[in-house]
């Protein structure tokens, strides 16, 4: 198969205006008879296809939420070629079999690269380590017991250590449970509606613990999704003294705040809750100063069932694959917070160093996987438009520029805009 | 004449206009709770379901009273002995219910936003008789009708409130309603049951029961759920009594004319000595008449908006 793309903007190359793809690899210039396939992108940008390294797929065991199928149909309409998904399935995915079934899935669906997280712990309980050796045998990149911190310090201190006998990333959700009982931040906004809080300490000190920890065993450690002033200066701190701590936020951490709970939207909900506005321009700093390393989407599907209902008996978590892009473009790059450089850094080469997946080349010969984004006209996101089986979203209707045009894995064309 | 809103969801919801028409239409309607022959026709020909997924006396029982004192049809779910016990949604609870041709259903819910988010698919006009820690606007509405009797404008007013402010829907309901009145509300209680940022609903926060009561005019105690004592709220009922109570002491530094409010049910003993329960200052048993009264009045203009669509 020979795909050529013309009339478009190259990430990192001011000069060319075509990709040439060939076997599924980026490839030199050939003529245009011999190619199966000319796209027009009319002036779009090709970038690498992008990485999240955080997200739920829900098989097995949610299929009626999402399907390793159409979830990672959503990722490659949100311009994905790699996903990395986390492993609260049930069965949970803390023993070979269940990540070699999630494998098995992700190959027959051929829509993205999906490379699973295992268990940190057995039933992601927190208890006994789980087999992280036999489970990255099968294919895991990292554990995590993610939606489930990691509370007993004894144990993550093991989780660490074992883990590094296998190079496998540690990725911990860090909510101190004893003071994050609540549905969302405490603060002005949780007292004036009556929802339970969660406060910012409950993220902190967890952080804090976690950067003690890996301090402390010279181990590294990755932070999941950052959501406080506290955990950006605290991650900045200690990666300035040279501890091996990286860390990650959402798009909904820079683009939301607590006070659209105020209504009892659902979609406003989930962990860790949605902070202040002090908050969030302290996730713009530390993405803007190199503290955090990722932006990844927690794209976490929910069933109307589950988020049709009463505030504080709605399950946690939004979509994220089809909106992180055009939320990072608009609300980072074309703000002037970011370069676009930078955006394609937190979205492809960061999650992908972390990981060590080493995605992101665009040389002849790396696998020709890429995005292609209208950065130029604005559109309106519209969730009955999702290829996500759920529609847990709350940017229905927000007008966004970086919509996906087409997207590229392996030489495959995986997401097309039709027009 | 009526509500601009279909439904009666919180005091946030409501204008100070609103509310002060509320109240001047509760004054009417305890005539007739007083009058020999209880009962007018405002409601005649309506349907009012109260549906409490909360345990409830007063709240409810005046309701039903209200609406039946006004010649309404009415008739209660509780949550055991209803398909809610074979795990039926809210929602789906919500819709059967407005689907029989209910006008007005009267809800207390364990959840915060439980009847913000139900009403938008109804129907029938839906009262928050009580919603999680959010709000129970008739019962700051009989509140600021106790006072109001008292008071000739709330402007200016000093209110006290002390207790477990934290869960509370009470305090916010009142403190919402009140500030829209112009009246300003002090509040006092452990740290442990004080929710962040509550100054920010335009209360103060004093000190101590003694900061808070000093020259109140009028001065609310709340019921404190011994429960509480489990999550380290407090460390006993004894400590509690002795440092948050309102004592007879206590209740002296407020002005001389001023008087005292709970909304039930009272731990005698824990919040309020029975002597303070029982003292010449308590309204407390007159709150629960002015309960009635302005659930009729609220039954009456929400209806009176529905007659007029």
């Amino acid at each position: 198969m020979r795909i050529i793309l013309t009339n478009c903007k190259v990430f990192g190359n001011d000069k060319a205006d075509k990709v040439y793809i060939e076997d599924g690899k980026f490839a030199n210039e050939f003529a245009e008879d011999k190619a199966d396939r000319v796209i027009d992108l009319k002036g779009a940008m090709v970038t690498p296809g992008l990485v999240d390294m955080h997200c739920h797929l829900r098989e097995p065991g949610g299929e009626y939420k999402e399907t390793i199928a159409t979830g990672t149909a959503s990722a490659a309409k949100g311009g994905y070629t790699s996903i990395c998904c986390m492993p609260n399935t049930n069965p949970t995915a803390d023993n070979a079999a269940v990540i070699s079934g999630i494998m098995k899935k992700a190959k027959e669906a051929d829509n993205c690269r999906v490379y699973p997280i295992g268990a940190a712990t057995k039933g992601i309980s927190g208890d006994q380590i789980a087999e992280m050796g036999l489970m990255k045998e099968a294919g895991i990149v990292a554990v995590s017991d993610d939606g489930h911190p990691i509370k007993n310090a004894g144990i993550m201190r093991k989780v660490m250590e074992y883990s590094s006998d296998f190079d496998l990333p540690v990725l911990n959700h860090c909510e101190d449970p004893s003071l994050s009982e609540g549905a969302m931040n405490e603060g002005e906004v949780s007292t004036s509606i009556g929802i339970r809080g969660i406060p910012t300490a409950a993220e902190d000190i967890m952080i804090a613990r976690d950067i003690i920890l890996s301090e402390y065993l010279n181990i590294p450690v990755h932070i999941c999704h950052v959501s406080t002033k506290g955990g950006v200066r605290m991650i900045r701190e200690a990666k300035a003294r040279g501890v091996k701590v990286t860390a990650e936020t959402c798009p909904h951490y820079f683009t939301l705040t607590d006070d659209m709970c105020e209504t009892y939207d659902t979609n406003f909900k989930m962990h860790p809750p949605l902070r202040t506005e002090e908050h969030k321009q302290a996730i713009i700093e530390g993405l803007k100063d190199g503290t955090l390393d990722a932006i990844a989407t927690d794209n976490a599907p929910h069933h109307a069932d589950e988020k049709v209902c009463e505030f504080s008996v709605a399950l946690n978590g939004i979509l994220g694959f089809e909106t992180a892009f055009a939320l990072g473009y608009t609300y980072l790059v074309k703000t002037g917070e970011i370069s676009l450089e930078k955006l394609i850094d937190l979205m492809c080469y960061g999650p992908s160093k972390i990981l060590k997946l080493g995605r992101g080349g665009m040389n002849v010969g790396d696998d020709a996987d890429l995005a292609v984004f209208d950065l130029d006209h604005e559109f309106t996101f519209e969730k009955d438009k999702m290829l996500s089986k759920s529609r847990n979203t709350p940017y229905d209707g927000w007008k966004l520029y970086g919509e996906t045009i087409l997207t590229i894995m392996g030489g495959k064309v995986t997401y097309e805009k039709l027009c | 004449m009526g509500l601009k809103s279909k439904d009666l969801l919180g005091m946030k919801q409501l204008t100070a206009e609103e509310i002060m028409e509320i109240l001047d239409t509760a004054k009417t309607m305890k005539l007739v709770i007083s009058s020999a022959n209880k009962k007018t026709s405002h409601l005649q020909g309506k349907s009012v379901v109260t549906l409490f997924y909360e345990n409830s006396t007063r709240t409810r029982l005046s309701f039903e009273l209200a609406s039946k004192y006004m010649g309404s049809a009415s008739a209660n779910i509780s949550t055991s002995g209803s398909s809610v016990n074979k795990g039926e949604s809210l929602l789906d609870t919500a819709r059967t219910i407005d689907m029989m041709g209910t006008d007005i259903i009267i809800m207390r819910h364990n959840q915060s936003g439980a009847p913000h988010f139900i009403a938008p698919y109804l129907k029938a006009s839906v009262v928050n008789a009580g919603d999680g820690m959010n709000e129970h606007p008739t019962q700051a509405l009989l509140d600021m009708l106790t006072m109001y009797e008292r008071f000739d404008k709330f402007e200016g007013k000093k209110i006290a409130i002390c207790g477990d402010i934290y869960h509370s829907r009470v305090v916010r309901s009142n403190a919402i309603g009140l500030s829209k009145l112009g009246a300003q509300v002090s509040v006092y209680g452990p740290k442990t049951m004080m929710p962040t940022g509550i100054e920010k609903m335009g209360v103060r926060i004093s000190d101590s029961v003694a900061d808070c009561v000093k020259d109140a005019d009028a001065v609310m105690g709340l019921r404190v759920q011994l429960e509480r004592q489990q999550k380290s709220l407090f460390p006993s009922v004894a400590e509690y009594a002795h440092f948050y109570a309102i004592t007879p002491e206590m209740l002296a530094l407020a002005k001389p004319d001023a008087f005292l409010m709970h909304p039930g049910p009272c731990n005698h003993g824990v919040e309020l000595p029975t002597a303070v329960y029982d003292c010449d200052q308590s309204v407390i048993n007159e709150q629960v008449t002015n309960g009635v009264a302005v659930r009729m009045a609220v039954l009456y203009l929400l209806m009176a908006r529905r007659n007029n669509l």
